[in-house]
């Protein structure tokens, strides 16, 4: 398994681990925008980057040079992924109880690398989805 | 992989870039308030993600890998599964409309649900164990 798969499927699971244990804030009746960030650790953090990370490693080689495509697309779309959901996770019920110009920001940039991490994946795995 | 596999996935890959494009216009309105009516692509985000993304690329992997037959059509009858894939895209794109479509919802889950029986009627029999 290839160190970028299991990058991503490490992380995953912190992100698993993370948004069960906002899921027990949740249910202790913690509210002050932590919802979203719950549902985004499980299903982007969780299930998408375990996803990102098993379509590395099994789809079809893109060539015999660079079986996987571009590795460091690879990186640049983990570290995008992970940076925006983080600040995301971090900055989000900030902004739901105290809001200001700061973490305001910081979603916007938050969204546009979360948004540009897919773009790189998709970059990065079109090809590879192809005909035998 | 197969043809079939080929369009279900490059297709989630499609539905995952738009639902990731409707979420980061979501959060970055959620950081600074620009536009409101973005809240209205909440529904697509949700079901382009969830069920255009990860159900759809879901079948895609399994009609590709599941154990295929030894005789004849060896994935089986593959215009079940064909008809479940244009169905399926029909159920979303249907329900993508539903601002302007009263009934759009409904007609795109019957749709949904239609594919899904499509899909488990064309794959039901290579779910088996593989042989010696």
């Amino acid at each position: 398994m290839p160190l970028l798969t299991r990058t991503l499927i490490k992380t995953g699971m912190i992100c698993l681990i993370l948004a069960l244990i906002l899921g027990i804030a949740l249910a202790l009746g913690a509210t002050n925008g932590l919802f979203p960030a719950y549902i985004h650790l499980l299903v982007f953090g969780w299930i998408t980057q375990l996803i990102f990370g098993v379509v590395f490693w099994m789809f079809p080689k893109y060539s015999l040079e660079q079986p996987r495509g571009s590795e460091a697309l690879g990186w640049w779309m983990y570290a995008l992924l992970n940076s925006g959901l983080l600040m995301r996770a971090a900055l989000e019920p900030i902004q739901a109880t105290r809001p200001n110009a700061f973490s305001g920001w910081a979603l916007v940039l938050s969204a546009a690398l979360q948004f540009a991490s897919g773009v790189l994946f998709v970059i990065n795995s079109w090809k590879r989805v192809r005909e035998k | 992989m197969p043809r079939l596999s080929v369009w279900l996935i490059r297709a989630s890959f499609l539905y995952l870039l738009l639902g990731l494009l409707f979420g980061a216009l979501i959060l970055a309105e959620k950081g600074l308030v620009f536009y409101t009516p973005v809240w209205n692509l909440f529904p697509l985000h949700v079901e382009f993600l969830l069920i255009g993304w990860l159900f759809q690329l879901a079948l895609g992997v399994a009609f590709w890998i599941v154990p295929r037959f030894g005789k004849g059509f060896s994935r089986g009858p593959e215009g079940l599964v064909w008809a479940a894939f244009i169905l399926f895209n029909f159920g979303i794109l249907i329900i993508a409309l539903q601002f302007w479509i009263a009934p759009a919802i409904l007609i795109g889950r019957t749709a949904e649900v239609c594919a899904g029986i499509l899909f488990v009627f064309g794959t039901w029999k290579r779910i088996k164990p593989q042989k010696a």
